[in-house]
C-alpha cells in the first residue's frame, strides 16, 4: 500500500499512469466529504472526549452548571486516588487477576481447542459450534444464566454440593464465580480467531513437514506455530484490552462492589451514581486510557506490519 | 491437491523418502483421546444454556419443593408471566430502533472510508485507519464523562427525544455505537475492496464513470459478501451492547434496550430464577437464531476480521 506505483500497469495511456491523477473538482468534492463525514463521528464522539478526559482530570467538577464551575487543581486527583481511595489498589488487582486468568485460562485453551479442531476430526463443526455459542450471547447475559448456578439458594452448586456459599456475594469467591462465567465466553472466542488464522497454515508445508519425518509436535512448533505468530500478539491485546474494559458482568452482579471492583465500573460509579465527582472520574478514566494506548500502539503496529506485505 | 503441492518440496528437501505421513488428520489413538476430550468439554459448555432452557420449563412451586435436581413440573406458565407482565415486547421493539439504524449506518459510513482507502493511495491512508482502528479498540469507559456531559447538555426538541436532551435519547445511543463500531468494519471493509482489481475502476474511469458511481454501483455490489459477514456480526454486537445503553438511557428506564432492561427487571420482577431463566432465554433467542441461521457469515465475519483480507 505504501508503494502504489512500484507495480507497474498495462499501459491504458495517460489516464492510467496513477492512481491519483487529479480527479474533476465534482468527485474532488465527494471524496473529501466521503472521508469526512465519517471521520467527523469518530472524532467528535472518541477522540474529542478523550482529549476532554484528560482535560478534565485536572478539574474538580459536580458536572452541574457550566465549564467555569470547574476548579483547576493539578494532579490532586491522581494523588487521591493512588493514595486515599480505597477501591483503586483492589481494582488494579482484580484487573491484573483478570488478565491473567483469562490468558492462562480460556485463552490458552482456546488456542489448544483451534488446533486440535483444525485438523479433520468426526463431529469437529459441532464442537466447534458448542464452543462459539456462548459468544453470540452479552456478557450480562452470561451473568444472569451463571447465576442458576451461583445463587445461595436456588443455585445448582449448591444443591448438588449442599453448601451455602453466595457465589456471587461473598467476595473471597465473588471474583472467580464472575471469571469461570467469562472463560465460558471468552474461550469460544480465541478459539475461533485461530481457527481462522490456522486456515491460513498452507496445507502443503505441514504435510511436506510430514513426509520430511517431523513428528507431530515438530510439525506443530517448527511449521505451524511460526505462521501463528501474528495472530498470537494480536490475540494478546485483545486479552489485555477485554480485561482492561471488563464492566458489564460486574456491574449486573453488584455494580463493580464488595470484591469485583475493576477500573471500568469505578469510573462509571463516579458519573452516574449519588456522586458525580467528574474530575475524579475523569482521572480514572485517563488511566485505563493510558494503559489501553499502549496495547492499541502495539495492535496498530503488527496491524500496518501484515498491511504493508 | 496435495500430491502436486508436495513433490516440489520433497525435491527440494533432497527426495528423502515418506517415513510418516501424518497430514490433516489425527493418528488414531490420539484420535479416540481427543475426541472423548472434545465431547466432554462440548457437553460442558452447552450445559448452562441446556440448565437455562430447562429450568424455564418448570414451575417455581414444584422447583421450591423438590429442590432444582428433580425432574418434573413441566409448564409454560414461566414464558407467559414473563412477556405479558414485564413488558418484554416493549424493550425488544427498542432493542430494534437502536440495532437497526445503527448497523445500517455504520456498514455505510465505514463503506464510504473504506471505499477512499482502497480506491486512493492518499499519503494520510495509514492515519486514517489508524484513527479508525484506535478508537474500535478505546475502552468505552474512558470516554464515559465527556460523552455524557456533552450528551446531557445538546437539547433536542420532544418530538425527537423526551428528556430534551441527546442524553436518554436513542440519538446519541445509536450515534455513540456507530462511531465505535466503524472502525472493525472500515479496517475489514478496505482490506477486501483492495483485493478487487485495480483495473476495474481505470475502465470505468474511461466510461466517464463519477467517484460516487464506481463507488455505488460498481464497488458496493462486489463487497456484498463482507456486508453481510459484518452486518450478521454487527447485529449481535450491538444488540449485546450494555455499557453505552445503561450509563447513556439511564434516567430513562423504559427506553432501555432489551440487554440492560433485563438487569432493571431483574429484582423488582425476576423474583424467581425460574422467570430469570425463561427471560434470559428469550433474550438470547434473536442471537441464537441469527447465530444459527447465519453461522457462514458470523465466522466469515470474523475471519476477515482476523486475517488479511
Amino acid at each position: 500500500m505504501a508503494a502504489p506505483s512500484a507495480k507497474t500497469k498495462p499501459p491504458l495511456g495517460t489516464a492510467a499512469k496513477s492512481r491519483n491523477r487529479r480527479l474533476p473538482p465534482r468527485d474532488r468534492a465527494v471524496v473529501i466529504a466521503m472521508v469526512a463525514v465519517p471521520t467527523l463521528f469518530v472524532v467528535v464522539l472518541v477522540w474529542v472526549p478523550a482529549i476532554l478526559s484528560m482535560v478534565l482530570s485536572f478539574g474538580a467538577w459536580n458536572g452541574i452548571g457550566d465549564l467555569d464551575q470547574i476548579t483547576w487543581i493539578g494532579t490532586k486527583n491522581y494523588e487521591d486516588i493512588v493514595q486515599i481511595y480505597p477501591p483503586f489498589w483492589p481494582a488494579i488487582q482484580h484487573n491484573l487477576i483478570w488478565l491473567l486468568f483469562l490468558f492462562l485460562g480460556p485463552t490458552l485453551l482456546g488456542m489448544l481447542l483451534a488446533v486440535i479442531l483444525d485438523r479433520n476430526m468426526r463431529g469437529g463443526r459441532f464442537y466447534q459450534t458448542a464452543f462459539y455459542m456462548p459468544v453470540v450471547l452479552s456478557l450480562a447475559l452470561v451473568g444472569f444464566i451463571w447465576q442458576l448456578f451461583y445463587s445461595r439458594d436456588q443455585g445448582l452448586i449448591n444443591q448438588v454440593f449442599n453448601s451455602e456459599v453466595d457465589w456471587y456475594g461473598d467476595s473471597s469467591v465473588n471474583l472467580w464465580a464472575v471469571l469461570v462465567a467469562t472463560a465460558w465466553r471468552h474461550t469460544g472466542y480465541v478459539m475461533l480467531i485461530y481457527l481462522a488464522g490456522l486456515k491460513g497454515v498452507d496445507s502443503s508445508l505441514r504435510e511436506a513437514a510430514a513426509m520430511d519425518g517431523a513428528s507431530e509436535r515438530q510439525t506443530f512448533f517448527r511449521v505451524v506455530f511460526p505462521v501463528m505468530r501474528p495472530i498470537n500478539m494480536i490475540v494478546l491485546v485483545i486479552v489485555v484490552i477485554e480485561s482492561l474494559r471488563a464492566f458489564d458482568l460486574v456491574w449486573v452482579v453488584n455494580r463493580g462492589t464488595n470484591g469485583l471492583e475493576l477500573i471500568g465500573a469505578l469510573v462509571a460509579q463516579n458519573v452516574v451514581g449519588e456522586a458525580s465527582r467528574y474530575g475524579f472520574g475523569s482521572a480514572l478514566a485517563v488511566i485505563m486510557m493510558l494503559i489501553s494506548t499502549v496495547f492499541i500502539a502495539i495492535y496498530l503496529r503488527i496491524v500496518f506490519k501484515e498491511e504493508r506485505r | 491437491m496435495s500430491a502436486t503441492a508436495t513433490a516440489p518440496d520433497r525435491l527440494r528437501a533432497g527426495g528423502k523418502p515418506p517415513r510418516r505421513a501424518e497430514g490433516g488428520a489425527l493418528s488414531r489413538p490420539r484420535g479416540t483421546i481427543a475426541t472423548v476430550i472434545m465431547a466432554v468439554l462440548a457437553l460442558v459448555w452447552l450445559f448452562p444454556l441446556i440448565w437455562a432452557v430447562l429450568n424455564s420449563f418448570r414451575s417455581y412451586a414444584y422447583t421450591q419443593q423438590n429442590g432444582y435436581l428433580s425432574f418434573g413440573g413441566w409448564t409454560l406458565d414461566n414464558y407467559r408471566t414473563v412477556w405479558q407482565d414485564s413488558g418484554l415486547g416493549k424493550y425488544f421493539l427498542n432493542s430494534l430502533i437502536i440495532t437497526v439504524p445503527a448497523v445500517i449506518l455504520t456498514l455505510f459510513l465505514s463503506s464510504l472510508v473504506a471505499f477512499v482507502l482502497a480506491r486512493f493511495s492518499y499519503r494520510f491512508n495509514l492515519t486514517l485507519l489508524a484513527v479508525f482502528l484506535a478508537a474500535n479498540l478505546m475502552p468505552p469507559q474512558a470516554l464515559l464523562i465527556p460523552v455524557y456531559r456533552m450528551f446531557r447538555s445538546i437539547p433536542l426538541p420532544l418530538f425527537m427525544s423526551e428528556s430534551g436532551t441527546v442524553l436518554g435519547s436513542y440519538w446519541g445511543l445509536i450515534a455513540i455505537n456507530v462511531a465505535f463500531q466503524m472502525g472493525f468494519c472500515t479496517f475489514v471493509l478496505s482490506n477486501y475492496m483492495k483485493t478487487l482489481p485495480h483495473e476495474i475502476y481505470e475502465q470505468a474511469q474511461l466510461d466517464g464513470a463519477s467517484v460516487w458511481r464506481q463507488y455505488w454501483q460498481l464497488t458496493m455490489p462486489l463487497v456484498r459478501p463482507a456486508l453481510a459477514a459484518l452486518g450478521t456480526l454487527e447485529v449481535t454486537w450491538i444488540y449485546n451492547e450494555f455499557f453505552w445503553a445503561t450509563v447513556l438511557l439511564g434516567g430513562q428506564g423504559d427506553k432501555f434496550p432489551i440487554t440492560s432492561a433485563l438487569n432493571n427487571l431483574r429484582g423488582q420482577f425476576f423474583v424467581d430464577y425460574n422467570l430469570l431463566s425463561a427471560g434470559s432465554v428469550l433474550v438470547a433467542l434473536p442471537v441464537l437464531v441469527v447465530f444459527f441461521v447465519l453461522q457462514k457469515q458470523f465466522v466469515a465475519g470474523l475471519t476477515l476480521g482476523s486475517t488479511k483480507g
